[in-house]
């Protein structure tokens, strides 16, 4: 057994050896400790450094609230994380731990030379200086604070583990399961109430597991807690361990983060790390407890200064003594208790030195039959020690006057400045919190949340008084709920509530420039520094935080917040609350991201959607492209071809003969209802009512603002009945548009929205061959000009599938788009592919799509327009419905500045030397001005890659349409370009050959 | 006022630091005063930093209900940049960026301004597209702003994931090397020096709840809570809430006000050189000089001024950073916090004059206004002085929403920037 361990103490397994590295050398533990409790164990304190003035800490605490013992864990490749608590991660054999922000090594740290010239660092010094010359701050300063600062080393591999998340709805969800959350849970948890108790450790008890003295209802606390948790399940409540509440949203949503694998020796398979659970609780119960306050005084940060009731845990739950020869050094009775469970388990006891004068006699006496010295009315003044504390200097105040000092050698000072209520979740609710004198501490008042906290959360101490308000709670929120809670009481002995006093920094003998009284452990904030910020003009306490960094740690001021507010109220001779308190931000504590992240991970980051004929483009080694969440057959490239070669020999033959394309991503929009058409009219700038049943038209959506929003063709499929399509990237919004319309504005029209996109699988053929190929299929109507003309549909069948045949272009050939179930897409693809074969048919992919719809001046909106483009401004006012009395957009479109004459239009450009264009170069009149140039407009599509004989752009250009045939000069890098504006459509401008 | 500097660094230190003096005096209002500035944020205080400064108007008070450089000054990502789109953002923010060049110097206080670059990513081809067109339009406006392939994106910032079977392949990025990141506080804390040295009063914790007209219309002064102030000109910059501020006014703004999250991790050593922006992914990331990675997103989709935010945009927002930059996958959430963002139609902001003689409005600023904060401030107190507005704002009217002379920046990023 190691130098420091208890036998017969702890609720650790001593017959369980467990073996574990830090900074490379093996050290054992026992099953069920932490790394921390396994290194005081075997006597090391020494873990960590501190941010600012790399001074040697130990672990303070004994819990999540850990500033100082932060390490990195390691476990084989990739699994890395830094900055973890000591006092959390549990031990298991193999497991590689290693102290941070140290060089060369941990007992010998260059960066401690920061700490003799500490007066230069004070609070705020980086304001004050580095500012010149300035070129230095990037360069020389920045860099040089960046490499001292940061704490550990990030991951620099991926991460191979996964994370999960899960949806929990429960009645009442009780944060915290310690006394007060137990009894809150054997309250509520009544007939048909869904009960969730959650607790951040590894074991459920809280303050139990360090307080193995006190019976309930006449057991050992150990055993009642057994028996209770066992009852707890029978009656269906869901007990979750090293879960953590970490942030309370609106409406009684809590995050709650599971940890599943960090203490196991190995990794099960498939097991998720984290799981992060939304619960939406209809009640809640906080009851996460109280933190204990440190005391502020000079060298009370050296190894081996740790809070009392730290010490007390350490002993109890994990059978270890932090010291042999300790001192307690104390304002609240707990620490006394701490002096006598650590006293019983073999310590030596040096002294309690109490700050108080008047301390319970039952203290006094327990303490004389142990034959602990006591030293009332005393502060304590100076420690000593290089990397571990080894004597404290107190000294007796009287009147106010701080006396000569004595040295008490020792191996560890245990303090306790008393209990601050964790007011974490409550605060995230926006909670309103009062300020209590007695205790010196904030409370908790009200909160917009159906939410009650209870307990030490509250300010009540003990183990009699959590239980009896977590019952009082338990059953206030099952009647809540409209039920009865259960009827609980507890008879506690040996019960240790406790009283104390507050402080500021204790009173000193040193003068005030010298002390170095730490508040903030982790970035060494001393109260000096928060004095010098008050003084310096910080008033609120967020001024004095941001100042100082106070309560900036990865603790987030769960050890530093109220002795913080304490100094700085009386640096500023106001009350506490006139100060204020910072606001507790989520997460509780710090939250991996993987656990966010969850499943979203790589290819699972977002869904990639595919069509049914996605397969079919995959066999053919067709490349993908991205666009929205869809992925889309970019090109189909024959072997040797790359992109440009695959363009051209697809543009040519869908001009030539026939072209085959998946349009299935097209977003599709199923609208219905007796004013279907009124609706149509209302969102589209085109007029419906006229079109007739079995025609379609090309539609043009705004935003109110009156610029294009979307475009796509619209069929009547009946009176009633409107197929509408959208760009594929607009889906979702265009039907959010219309549902927030229809919902907000219009909702006596009786119309229904239904996305239907994924419904259909959408076939396009293109091309002079595409009626003769496509004929033979169709069963229903024929195809010729007189029955079937360009801007038609119908529903049909084609090739024996149940099919809504378009007859429209968007490549300026005929062409068709067949709609059919969507798990048909691929065999009615095949079927026109085998039949195709006598006419070349030939696959083609976006970029194709895209050369050949710019060859005909068809716009795609996002590419040529960009959210400032009226539908004149690309000279589609036809599309605009003239006498119509409203449509979404018409007032936007109706201000002097979308009438405006110079405004920027869609054209044509070709240029002089035949040089492709760059998509995104912009356009001057001007070539010879200086920068900054008056620019015009910009290149929005240009494509050398088409059947045209030199290469097209599309551009917007100011005042476009009264300048073709005008030079326009397009300013490059290297040189620059100039091109004649003409008319937007390259290929047959009579649209000849539309006609079949 | 002590000069900042080594020598007085040193000096105090010799001392203990006793000698130190308040950077800013806790002002209580005077019954009436030039001008009233409502909002203490960076906006606000800059803008009587520079009243004070280069137009003489030293009569001054700048208001707020809360501690100064609470609001978003205090409480966004420090992103600062100006490779906008349109001429008249490119214009703004670049004189942002001539200021902050210098910021430190001129205020006497370090704001450490760093020129680490800021890195925009492009996943699609339509973000190439648009990307480049930022490029061109800043090139021929003499705004740096430079193409980089994958490759040298990842040579840029090593934690950029650049696999090509990535959800969201990179396919390039926009660099600007002026761009970088300033820390918030001492911006706020800078022009709040400077102007109380010239004679402002920066007045704390005092809600102002009116404006108040006179009979023929034009401003009188405030209602707050601590009584009537008279003043010849009001100017509001009360970020989140100057909607609720200018209606009291009568004048009603084109103004959405919506949560807007960001977090930071536990601080780490340094990682991450720059800053990184990825639109279509969609987050943002850099590294503070803590060594914390200061992340942000889009805004919460809904109206509130609740400055807490919800569940859903922080999973999708570290599932982006975790998508980008694969290795931060472990790293920790330290905090995470909301501030209140007031979002024009067309995301860009209104400086100027409004339709009440004597009251101006500097708003609108979504989720970019830090960036912003001397350039805007400069103007501002520009147009506050001589009545009407400098050649940089002039186009930032409020006007514009009425005459749909747009700006509109929304349309050129496809998100919030």
């Amino acid at each position: 057994m190691s130098q420091y361990r208890v036998s017969g103490r702890g609720r650790v397994d001593t017959s369980r050896a467990v073996t574990f590295t830090f900074d490379g050398k093996s050290y054992r533990g026992v099953q069920g400790d932490t790394v921390a409790s396994a290194l005081l164990a075997n006597g090391v304190h020494l873990m960590g450094r501190s941010f600012k003035y790399h001074r040697p800490r130990g672990a303070i605490a004994a819990g999540s609230e850990e500033p100082n013992a932060l390490i990195g864990t390691r476990r084989g490749a990739g699994r890395f994380e830094p900055n973890t608590r000591a006092t959390v991660q549990e031990i298991w054999d193999g497991l590689e731990t290693s102290s941070q922000n140290k060089f060369p090594s941990l007992k010998f740290d260059v960066g401690a030379v920061n700490d003799a010239a500490y007066m230069l660092f004070s609070a705020g010094f980086y304001y004050k200086t580095f500012m010149w010359p300035r070129s230095f701050w990037d360069k020389v300063y920045e860099p040089f604070i960046r490499a001292a600062a940061g704490l550990g080393v990030s991951p620099t591999e991926e991460d191979p583990d996964h994370y999960a998340s899960r949806n929990l709805h429960c009645d009442v969800l009780i944060v915290g399961a310690g006394p007060t959350g137990l009894a809150a849970a054997r309250a509520a948890a009544v007939e048909g109430l869904r009960v969730v108790l959650v607790d951040e450790n590894a074991e459920a008890g809280g303050t139990l597991l360090s307080e193995p003295q006190a019976r309930i209802d006449g057991k050992p606390a150990w055993d009642w807690l057994a028996a209770e948790l066992e009852a707890l399940k029978a009656l269906g409540v869901k007990v979750m361990t090293r879960t953590t509440a970490i942030a309370y949203y609106h409406q009684n949503l809590i995050g709650l983060v599971e940890k599943l694998t960090d203490h196991l020796p190995k990794l099960p398979a498939d097991t998720p790390r984290e799981r992060l659970w939304r619960v939406r609780a209809k009640q809640v119960v906080l009851a996460q407890g109280a933190l204990e306050k440190p005391l502020v005084f000079h060298g009370n940060d050296r190894p081996g200064v740790m809070l009392a009731g730290s010490a007390q845990t350490f002993l109890n739950r994990y059978g270890v003594l932090v010291g042999k020869r300790p001192v307690i050094l104390t304002s609240h009775d707990a620490a006394w208790y701490a002096a006598f469970d650590l006293q019983d388990a073999g310590a030596q006891v040096q002294a309690i030195v109490d700050t108080r004068a008047d301390v319970d006699a039952l203290l006094l006496n327990e303490a004389r039959a142990r034959g602990i010295a006591v030293k009332l009315s005393h502060t304590a003044t100076a420690t000593s020690g290089r990397l571990r504390v080894s004597s404290l200097r107190i000294n007796p105040v009287a009147g106010g006057t701080v006396g000569s000092g004595q040295e008490i050698r020792c191996d560890a000072v245990l303090m306790s400045g008393g209990w601050t209520p964790s007011l974490h979740l409550f605060s995230h609710t926006k909670g309103s919190l009062t300020w209590d004198d007695d205790r010196t501490t904030f409370l908790p008042n009200n909160t917009p949340e159906d939410c009650v906290i209870a307990g030490a959360s509250r300010g009540l101490w003990g183990i009699e008084a959590a239980l009896a308000d977590g019952a009082e709670k338990g059953r206030a929120v099952v009647e809540a709920l409209g039920k009865t809670g259960a009827q609980v009481a507890y008879a506690v002995e040996a019960d240790r509530p406790g009283t104390g006093v507050s402080h500021k920094e204790l009173p000193t003998d040193l003068s005030a420039g010298k002390a170095k009284a730490f508040v903030d452990f982790q970035n060494d904030v001393t109260a000096k520094d928060l004095r010098l910020a008050v003084r310096e003009g910080m008033r609120s306490i967020e001024h004095v935080k941001r100042y100082t960094t106070n309560g900036m740690a990865t603790d987030q001021g769960k050890m530093s917040n109220i002795n913080g507010l304490n100094i700085a109220s009386d640096a500023l001779g106001k009350k506490q609350p006139q100060v204020g308190l910072t606001t507790f931000r989520p997460p509780y504590t710090p939250t991996s991201f993987g656990a966010f992240a969850g499943y979203h991970r790589g290819e699972h980051f977002e869904v990639t959607r595919k069509t049914d004929i996605d397969s079919w483009a995959e066999a053919k080694n067709a490349v993908f492209e991205p666009v929205g969440q869809w992925r889309r057959a970019r090109y189909f490239p024959k072997p040797g071809e790359d992109m440009d070669a695959a363009v051209r020999r697809e543009c040519a033959a869908t001009r030539a003969s026939v072209g085959i394309f998946d349009a299935s991503t097209l977003g599709k929009i199923e609208v219905v209802g007796p004013d279907a058409v009124e609706f149509m009219n209302r969102m589209y700038t085109n007029p419906w009512t006229k079109l007739a049943p079995g025609r379609c038209r090309y539609g043009l959506l705004l935003g109110d603002d009156g610029y294009i929003r979307d475009d796509g063709v619209i069929g009547r499929m009946s009176e009633d009945r409107f197929h509408v399509t959208t760009t594929t990237g607009g889906a979702a919004r265009v039907l959010n548009m219309m549902e927030d319309y229809l919902q907000t504005e219009w909702p006596d029209l009786n119309v229904w929205l239904t996305s239907t996109t994924e419904q259909w699988s959408t076939v396009a053929l293109n091309g002079p061959d595409a009626a003769k190929l496509l004929a033979p299929f169709v069963e229903g109507v024929e195809l010729t000009e007189e029955t079937f003309p360009h801007m038609s549909c119908v529903e049909c069948t084609v090739a024996g599938m149940p099919a809504r045949l378009f007859r429209v272009s968007f490549t300026g050939e005929i062409g068709f788009e067949v709609n059919v179930p969507a798990h048909l897409g691929r065999k009615l693809w095949e079927t026109l592919w085998d039949a195709g074969q006598q006419y070349g048919i030939t696959a083609y992919g976006t970029e194709t799509m895209h050369v050949l719809r710019a060859e005909k001046g068809y716009i795609i909106v996002g590419q040529d327009t960009d959210g400032t483009v009226t539908p004149y401004d690309c000279g589609m006012g036809w599309a605009v419905g003239k006498k119509k009395p409203d449509f979404v957009g018409m007032r936007g479109l109706a201000r002097p500045d979308l009438q405006a004459k110079n405004r920027k239009q869609l054209v044509g450009l070709l240029t002089e030397d035949g040089s492709k264009l760059e998509e995104g170069a912009q356009i001057v009149f001007d070539p010879k001005q200086a920068i900054p140039m008056t620019m015009v407009g910009h290149v929005t599509s240009s494509y050398d890659i088409g059947t045209t004989d030199q290469p097209i752009a599309l551009a917007l250009v100011a005042g476009g349409h009264e300048k073709m045939g005008e030079t326009v000069y397009i300013p490059m890098p290297d040189r620059t370009i100039a091109a004649k504006i003409t008319s937007t459509v390259f290929v047959d401008p009579d649209n000849t050959r539309l006609k079949i | 006022m002590t000069r900042f500097n080594a020598f007085n660094l040193l000096k105090n230190a010799m001392s203990g630091h006793k000698n130190w003096t308040e950077q800013w005096p806790d002002s209580q209002p005077k019954s009436e005063y030039d001008v009233v500035i409502v909002g203490a944020g960076g906006h606000g205080l800059g803008a009587a930093y520079y009243l004070a400064k280069e137009h003489g108007i030293t009569n001054i008070a700048v208001i707020d209900k809360g501690w100064l450089g609470g609001g978003n000054t205090g409480r966004n990502t420090t992103i600062i940049r100006s490779n906008y789109l349109y001429d008249e953002s490119q214009r703004l923010f670049d004189h942002s960026v001539d200021l902050w060049q210098g910021l430190s110097q001129e205020l006497n206080y370090n704001v450490m301004y760093s020129n680490r670059g800021c890195l925009m990513l492009a996943h699609t081809v339509h973000d190439v597209q648009s990307f480049k067109r930022h490029v061109h339009a800043n090139r021929l406006n003499g705004v740096d702003n430079r193409w980089l392939t994958p490759e040298e994106c990842k040579e840029y910032c090593p934690p950029i994931n650049i696999a090509k079977d990535a959800r969201y392949p990179v396919m390039g990025g926009a660099l600007q090397e002026r761009a970088g990141t300033a820390r918030h506080d001492a911006v706020a804390w800078g022009y709040a020096r400077g102007a109380a040295a010239r004679g402002v009063d920066i007045i704390q914790n005092c809600a102002v709840t009116a404006i108040r007209r006179n009979a023929g219309g034009s401003v009188a002064g405030v209602e707050t809570e601590k009584g009537f102030i008279k003043a010849k000109k009001v100017a509001v910059s009360a970020s989140g809430h100057n909607s609720m501020v200018m209606a009291t006014a009568g004048v009603r703004l084109p103004l959405e006000s919506m949560p807007l999250q960001a977090l930071v991790s536990e601080p780490v050593k340094p990682i991450f050189p720059c800053v990184v922006m990825s639109n279509a992914v969609h987050a943002y990331c850099s590294q503070s000089d803590k060594g914390e990675l200061v992340i942000g997103s889009g805004t919460d989709q809904y109206v509130s001024y609740s400055q807490r935010g919800g569940l859903p945009l922080i999973e999708h927002t570290i599932a982006a950073i975790s998508e980008v930059f694969p290795i931060f996958n472990r790293m920790r959430m330290l905090r995470k916090w909301g501030g209140i963002t007031d979002n024009t139609p067309d995301r860009s902001p209104i400086i100027g004059k409004t339709p009440v003689q004597n009251l101006y409005v500097n708003c609108g600023w979504g989720t970019g206004g830090f960036k912003a904060t001397p350039g805007s401030a400069h103007v501002f107190a520009y147009t506050i002085a001589k009545d009407e507005p400098h050649p940089i704002n002039a186009p930032f009217t409020l006007e514009r929403f009425r005459t749909g002379r747009l700006i509109d920046e929304a349309a050129a990023a496809a998100v919030a920037h």
